[in-house]
């Protein structure tokens, strides 16, 4: 029951950043149908820019989130203005081929920056354990689970309240008549993928507090797929559920059952939900048939 | 088929030819004697690039025919290929049969997976198919580090070298022969396919499939057709990586392989076979050219080298990102440009470019 216990908050925390990561990919979907494979670089690219403002630099955590935060949109404008801007309206394959090779370029500069090897610093969550009757569990890991959950909930209240949010949700409708009614696509792409970025980079943050820094934290990019398609491509909802629900499989798996599958288990997951209900657990039922 | 500005066709063989004109042949001619001459001449080391280059053409067709040709998504051309490559390699391994039969059997096995594959896209379509493939490489991509009993897992599996008329192909001098007919073989066979019923039917499939069922092309078989004949040749190329090497692990059939056969078409020119070889050859001597590059400024820039890895795979993405952007439709548009404009210098035409008036 401890061990149950102790693993059902791991894959909590895991899949709490999971989501995190699929948020900002459902973000970019929903406002201009970009399929993002550069998700999980731009949760690389938080992890190194807070190990370089905190730990290389020396600003305070706050600050140093603040600075991360900045870095993170100004390098997603970019890309949103550089590079998706000029492909607006092409075929699907080249969406995709042009995030895959932001996301080679991403991981290009962060490793020549920074180098191969993982670097640990001191995290500004806490790093002793908690006491919770019988069982101790890492209280980096139980934190990090509450944050994330305000964080997202932040988005979807963004979503539901505020201009730009709900401009979003229009230009997602029917693009013709958002611009018919005098939204700025431009200006939506741009805040879209800010967002994106911010939620990125804050599972970045946390994922640099609890298993340190080092590229490998990229390979979260292909489990956002998973994710998404679980909860459905255009849901915040679906990608905290689906998060959740990938990584207690995983954690679940990778200890009942072992040989690696946790490793696995995710895509077979994706198959089956492909074949029953590709739209996801909450996503809109449209999908094209031939 | 476009046809040429001042060229006429007299008889029915020239109107049929793949390379009718006497300067396309002139070409041709430049090109095959370049590649015999090759050989004689190059280092160790360009013959081993030039046999990679060789092996990823036979690789970016197969792949060419389902993205570029057929307009269906596959990030799993990694997985296809470890098929390829392990099929032939336990076959000859295992069961002692040799390599030409066993290269053969595994173009067949990785057509039949790929037709398997091939069945989401009855009902998927585009990104949700792209993700259905990346999928499929995953589990593909599992099942060979952790089946261990057949694949040997994580460990290397070494094979004997082929035997062709009595010569080892154990050098890349000899090797090359057998490389270079191969993509010759494959890119002749592309170019006849795409000029025939089915080929005109994967295209009709890639630009309006619901018209393309109206003019009576069975849509869904179509499909399978596309991703069998991609996946044969896909799984010749990673037989081909098999007996290159005569030695097969699976770091080279991963998901970024998959993404470096797309990056090759892409680059190249989707549905063109010119395009998959030139996009091959450009992906391939890309990390060679900057690793030679690093080497020359190593003296002046000690720390070029540790960098060098991190420079290969962004100059990849940048290459990527901006012939997508400048020139979607690749090397292959590009050279016909050139072509173009040459053809009728010093006047301006150009072929395909509507004027005004």
């Amino acid at each position: 029951m401890d061990i149950f216990l102790q693993l059902t908050v791991s894959g909590l925390s895991t899949g709490m950043i999971y989501a995190l990561a699929a948020a900002g990919f459902v973000v970019i979907y929903k406002a201009s149908d970009v399929i993002n494979f550069a998700q999980g670089d731009l949760l690389l690219l938080g992890t190194y820019l807070i190990f370089f403002g905190v730990a290389q630099v020396g600003l305070p955590w706050s600050l140093g989130v603040g600075v991360t935060l900045l870095l993170a949109v100004v390098v997603a404008l970019a890309v949103e203005r550089l590079v998706l801007r000029p492909l607006v309206g092409e075929p699907i394959i080249s969406m995709i081929m042009v995030t895959i090779g932001l996301s080679s370029v991403l991981r290009g500069v962060t490793g020549a920056l920074w180098g191969p090897n993982p670097r640990s610093f001191d995290s500004f969550l806490p790093a002793g354990d908690i006491a919770l009757g019988p069982v101790t569990l890492s209280a980096a890991r139980v934190l990090s689970i509450p944050i994330a959950l305000a964080v997202l909930a932040g988005l979807g209240l963004f979503f539901r309240h505020t201009r730009d949010g709900i401009a979003m949700r229009a230009i997602a409708d029917d693009q013709q008549a958002a611009l018919s009614m005098g939204i700025s696509i431009p200006r939506v792409f741009g805040v879209a993928w800010g967002l994106a970025a911010v939620s990125a980079a804050l599972g970045g943050i946390m994922l640099a507090g609890i298993v340190g820094v080092s590229p490998n934290v990229a390979s979260i990019g292909l489990r956002v797929f998973p994710v998404v398609i679980l909860g459905g491509l255009d849901s915040i909802g679906g990608a905290v559920i689906g998060g959740a629900v990938i990584g207690l499989l995983e954690v679940y798996v990778g200890f009942y059952v072992g040989h690696g599958l946790n490793l696995v288990v995710p895509y077979v997951v994706l198959v089956l939900m492909l074949m029953v209900r590709p739209y996801g657990l909450f996503g809109k039922e449209v999908i094209e048939r031939v | 088929m476009s046809l040429d500005c001042g060229v006429f066709h007299t008889r029915y063989e020239s109107d049929m030819g793949l390379r009718p004109r006497p300067l396309q042949r002139l070409r041709l001619g430049i090109f095959a004697l370049f590649a015999l001459v090759f050989p004689f001449v190059a280092s160790p080391y360009w013959l081993d690039l030039a046999n990679q280059v060789a092996i990823a053409t036979v690789g970016a067709i197969g792949l060419n025919i389902l993205v570029g040709y057929t307009g269906q998504i596959s990030l799993g051309q990694g997985a296809f290929m470890a098929i390829g490559a392990y099929t032939a390699g336990l076959l000859t391994l295992n069961f002692g049969v040799p390599w030409g039969a066993s290269v053969f059997a595994a173009c067949l096995v990785t057509a039949a997976a790929g037709a398997f594959f091939g069945l989401p896209s009855l009902r998927l379509k585009g990104l949700y198919l792209a993700i259905a493939t990346l999928a499929a490489q995953e589990i593909v991509e599992w099942g060979m580090t952790h089946w261990t009993a057949v694949t040997g897992g994580t460990e290397a599996i070494v094979l004997p070298a082929p035997v062709l008329f009595g010569v080892r192909m154990n050098t890349n001098f000899s090797f090359y022969w057998l490389a270079v007919l191969t993509a010759a073989g494959t890119a002749l066979f592309a170019a006849n396919l795409m000029r025939s019923r089915i080929g005109r039917a994967f295209e009709a499939v890639r630009d309006q499939d619901i018209a393309a069922s109206v003019i009576g092309v069975d849509v869904f078989r179509t499909k399978l057709l596309a991703f069998a004949t991609s996946s044969f040749f896909v799984g010749l190329a990673g037989a081909m990586i098999a007996f290159h090497r005569n030695i097969i692990t699976w770091e080279r059939f991963t998901l970024s392989t998959s993404i470096v056969f797309l990056a090759m078409i892409i680059v190249g020119g989707l549905g063109s076979i010119r395009g998959s070889f030139l996009g091959a050859a450009l992906i391939t001597l890309l990390p060679a050219l900057i690793t030679n590059l690093g080497r020359a400024i190593q003296d002046t820039a000690p720390q070029a080298a540790s960098i060098l890895p991190y420079a290969q795979q962004a100059v990849f993405g940048i290459v990527i990102i901006l012939f997508l952007i400048f020139e979607p439709r690749g090397l292959s548009k590009l050279w016909e440009n050139a072509k173009n404009y040459f053809h009728v210098w010093p006047f301006a035409y150009r072929r395909g470019e509507s004027r005004a008036r």
